[in-house]
């Protein structure tokens, strides 16, 4: 009983905290203070929820009032649980940090309408991961994204932030059509909204159904999740966004998408199809591959991140498809550690980009640039702030013991399990996606190499990065909370991993948290094949590093330390002798020119003297592949279309009556046979 | 856990013996006396006792880099099997191990962007771009002996080809040892990607990062760079070709084991001279295509396990 009234509270809560956050919108600061509070209370109570629904199991709360939609009911299962905790953890750091973030748009923009919009954000992703019906769903579901949509149009004086939140309001139209599609599809054989009316339905259907159905969700909640080639929504609205609500969208709103991938494809469809698993894994892997390309050449830190969303829905997807493809061969214990390695990079992505946006928000709230060229200097200037965003780029680059390096572990181990699968050419492309996911690995610690070093490192590059003052505590306590968890959470990842095995199990049909974890070993498969103990490794870095710490003053002496200039040549460094974020990454970039297409030109102001150059002008851009040959067309096949139906629209009323007119008629003869 | 850390003594001991031995044998070859091959230790030793200066441009990173190199190292070699496949294998296997020697880089690369001069961006960029290959290559790679083995415990894998004999043997071991080789002489700045004893900013990667550092911080970043080498060739010598390694902890395992060791490690160091003495260093866009060979290697070595 005391989960529903939880959950009953924290809506209500939600709900009163955005009205009077509207309410207060005259009164910034009074605003800022009643709308981050509530957040931060409900987001608390989100986690409580999840804490009970562990302990004392499922959570079902109905709508008290009747519907055309059959009962409009609340569920909260485990794997509901898990999306849910991991979104209120994210939450509350978010809630902590925008205390002293919206500070900035005091008399430039409505802050109370922020406040307003965050409630409405989070108590709507909360109602998504809970709703079981789905009309229900949908509607929280539009819920989502319209409150993001304004949230992501908040600046709207800045240039280009209204086209970014439209495109991005677009896109996740075009996901909300096939995925209701999907929805009616299903109804059509179960006569019934509710979600636990699906997996029958989905027994029911013919094989050609089913994977209709499975195409148009995974295209409709791939454009959530910003897989590739639906992405180009990400690094539009991203860093178009305040950068708190830029943490919550990449952090856990397209987790949504991946929520419901799991629940519609484990739950209500089952897996029976190899060619399913493949599929996905397919589009993984290519998500994760340019993804993380994208983001290594980018010197925008936001749109960097958001790249690197996209790589990471890549490596959650790789992780599911491994699964899949174990689930429709019957390997379930196999399943479930994939579906766990799965999990763990949902919640470890879910800590470290989080971490990593608010990091990139102080940095812009000191600075006022995103550009990493304009940057540099900041570790000085900001210890605290560029302390903790390095514990994100460490855990995004997989360091161990941290968070990001535990989910990666784990789901090399589930792919190097791929030897059980006996078909051969099934066996063939998993290595090819171990691959993918090595090289993304790497890639992923050189993009965030780049976004540390030239962010923060080094000599400032412009005068605002010198001018850049430490941001206020409400912002570091937010941020110190997700580099806490980013290391707890890799470190103490032993007691982790049966609590995901419990979200687990009941989807796959196999539990292997006896097996996986013993004592602080973390043993991912029967047998001798691999274990690996996060605390130790931590206790063996600590005690390492202290003894040759200690060792190397003993040997040789207490030797001084002496502050000097950097080598210079003779020539005095300035912020332009410093290697450019562009010229980090330019090698990469000409390696893989096949993929970026770099376009470059070269411009020169001729003079009569060969020996005297006047102006000399270099560009070099990459070639927005996805927007010249697959939206670029779309959009002019849209308008053309639009073009000739126009026809039509005449403007006069009198001619939309008589197409009323004639409609009716229509009808009603249609309908009388 | 004390075999783990007699090992591990011996490694850090012996690693700078291995770097002036692969010295000497290169000045043999190019018709030079070369130094001692105890050189290394005496440039270890003078620079422990020297002062650091560090740039004042340079923030933690800079002088927190050499600690956490040494520390990288040493936390590696506690999981890698070296005289004996007793070792802190349970700790973390060899993913474990290529991701800290990816921390290694990590804070190498990071200390030579700190200092803010050309030189050392440039080294910290190409390490990024030549790491980008030869990581995944190096995990594909260990990936097929683990596979061949059944276990990605570095000393389990040891241990298993060894004491089953030749039965495990399949191509695919040789096409990961080959992929594992020429990653070996990128990932240790040897030629044909970098070459170790220049300082001329137009051929170097490695040498570029570490300019910055002096003194006691340069001696842990030398030396830690010297165990990096030995231990990949330590791994190269008892996860492909363990034979003869102690797998028991007896008197006479232990003595063969010490002399199958050396024996690989000296056929390795003489692969390595011969190899940087016969070959020019590759200019650096020359280098994806040999890199790509080795990961296509590593690649084919895994898909030929699970066919043939």
């Amino acid at each position: 009983m005391l989960i529903d009234q939880l959950f009953v509270v924290l809506i209500a809560l939600s709900l009163l905290g955005a009205v009077i956050a509207a309410v207060l919108n005259g009164r910034p600061k009074a605003s800022v203070r009643v709308a981050f509070t509530v957040s931060s209370i409900s987001s608390l109570l989100g986690l409580a929820i999840t804490l009970l629904v562990f302990s004392q199991g499922q959570m079902r709360w109905e709508l008290p009032f009747a519907s055309p939609f059959g009962s409009l009911s609340f569920t909260i299962d485990a794997l509901a649980a898990f999306f849910l905790g991991t979104i209120s953890v994210v939450t509350f750091a978010v809630s902590l940090y925008s205390f002293g973030y919206a500070d900035h748009y005091e008399g430039k923009y409505p802050v109370g309408m922020l406040g307003a919009m965050f409630n409405i954000f989070y108590v709507s992703m909360v109602m998504v991961v809970s709703s079981s019906n789905a009309i229900l769903f949908l509607i929280m579901w539009e819920t989502m994204s319209l409150s993001s949509f304004f949230l992501v149009i908040f600046e709207h004086r800045h240039e280009g932030t209204v086209g970014s939140g439209l495109f991005y309001l677009i896109m996740t139209h075009i996901g909300t059509a096939a995925i209701g599609l999907g929805f009616l599809l299903t109804y059509a054989q179960s006569g019934s909204f509710d979600f636990s009316s699906f997996p029958t339905a989905a027994q029911g259907m013919s094989d050609l159904l089913r994977s209709a159905v499975f195409l148009l969700w995974a295209v409709g909640f791939g454009a959530k999740a910003g897989i590739i080639p639906l992405h180009v929504w990400l690094p539009r609205a991203h860093p178009a966004a305040p950068s708190n609500v830029s943490a919550l969208m990449s952090a856990v709103m397209v987790k949504t998408a991946i929520y419901m991938l799991i629940r519609c494809y484990f739950d209500f469809l089952g897996v029976q199809d190899a060619w399913w698993g493949i599929a996905i894994l397919a589009i993984g892997c290519v998500s994760a591959l340019l993804g993380v390309m994208y983001a290594l050449i980018e010197s925008d830190i936001k749109r960097m991140l958001a790249f690197s969303t996209v790589e990471n829905i890549g490596i959650i997807m790789i992780a599911l498809g491994v699964a899949m493809v174990f689930e429709s061969y019957g390997l379930n214990e196999l399943a479930a550690l994939a579906m766990i390695a799965c999990l763990m990079h949902v919640l470890s992505h879910a800590l470290f980009k989080s971490l990593l946006f608010m990091g990139a928000g102080s940095v812009l709230h000191a600075t006022h640039t995103r550009n990493m060229e304009k940057l540099g200097g900041l570790a000085k200037r900001m210890p605290y702030t560029s302390a903790m965003f390095f514990v994100g780029a460490l855990s995004a680059a997989a360091i161990p013991p941290l968070c990001g390096f535990i989910s990666e572990w784990l789901i090399f181990q589930a792919m190097l399990q791929s030897f059980n699968i006996p078909e051969t050419m099934v066996k063939i492309l998993i290595p090819v996606a171990l691959g993918t996911l090595a090289v993304t690995g790497a890639l992923a610690a050189a993009a965030f190499l780049k976004a540390f070093g030239i962010t923060f490192l080094a000599r400032p590059r412009s005068r605002d990065a010198e001018d850049a003052q430490e941001v206020p505590k409400s912002m570091l306590w937010g941020m110190g909370l997700m580099a806490a968890l980013c290391v707890l959470v890799g470190v103490l990842s032993f007691a982790i991993l049966p609590v995901l095995d419990q979200v687990s199990s009941p989807l796959v049909g196999a539990s292997i948290a006896d097996s996986l974890v013993d004592g602080i070993e973390i043993v991912p498969t029967v047998g001798e094949f691999s274990q690996v103990s996060p605390p130790l490794i931590a206790i063996i870095l600590l005690a390492v590093m202290a003894m040759v710490m200690v060792l190397s003053q003993v040997y040789g002496g207490r030797r001084k330390v002496v502050k000097a200039d950097t080598w210079d040549c003779g020539t005095p460094l300035t912020a332009r002798t410093e290697y450019s974020g562009r010229g980090f990454s330019n090698p990469i970039n000409r390696m893989f020119s096949w993929v970026y297409r770099p376009i470059r030109t070269f411009h020169e102001t001729k003079h009569p003297s060969p020996y005297i150059r006047t102006e000399m002008r270099y560009t070099s851009t990459t070639e927005p592949v996805f927007d010249k040959y697959l939206y670029g067309p779309t959009e002019a096949a849209v308008r053309w279309v639009a073009k000739k139906v126009s026809v039509i629209q005449t403007g006069s009323i009198q001619t939309y009556l008589g197409y009323i007119f004639v409609v009716l008629i229509l009808l009603l003869v249609v309908l009388r046979l | 856990m004390l075999t783990s850390l007699v090992q591990t003594l011996l490694i850090l001991a012996l690693s700078p013996l291995f770097t002036g031995l692969i010295r000497k044998l290169k000045a043999y070859f190019q018709g030079r006396q070369g130094a001692s091959v105890l050189q290394p230790y005496w440039d270890l030793a003078k620079l422990f006792h020297k002062d650091s200066v560090v740039s004042q441009d340079a923030s933690w990173i800079m002088t927190a880099t050499p600690y956490v190199c040494m520390t990288a190292v040493i936390a590696a070699s506690f999981m890698v099997p070296f005289i004996t496949t007793s070792s802190l294998g349970f700790v973390g296997d060899l993913i474990v191990v290529v991701y800290l020697f990816g921390m290694m880089r990590f804070f190498m690369a990071l200390a030579g962007l700190d200092a803010g001069s050309s030189f050392g961006g440039m080294g910290s960029s190409r390490e990024m771009t030549v790491s980008a290959i030869v990581e995944p290559t190096i995990l594909l790679s260990v990936f097929t002996m683990a596979l061949i083995s059944g276990t990605t415990d570095l000393s389990g894998m040891s241990q298993s080809l060894a004491t089953t004999g030749f039965d495990l043997v399949r191509p695919a071991l040789f096409l990961a040892l080959a992929a594992f080789f020429i990653s070996t002489l990128a990932e240790n700045a040897r030629v044909p990607v970098d070459n170790p004893s220049t300082h001329l900013e137009l051929t170097m990667i490695h040498e570029a990062m570490v300019l910055e550092h002096s003194g006691k911080h340069l001696a842990l970043m030398e030396w830690s760079s010297m165990t990096k080498l030995l231990l990949y060739l330590v791994i190269m010598a008892n996860i492909f070709l363990p034979w003869g390694i102690d797998t028991d902890l007896t008197v006479l395992g232990l003595a063969t084991g010490t002399v199958a060791i050396i024996l690989k490690l000296l056929v390795f160091s003489l692969a390595i001279a011969l190899v940087e003495s016969s070959m020019a260093k590759m200019r650096l866009f020359r280098l994806p295509n040999l890199l790509t060979v080795s990961f296509s290697l590593s690649l084919l070595a895994v898909i030929s396990y699970y066919i043939l």
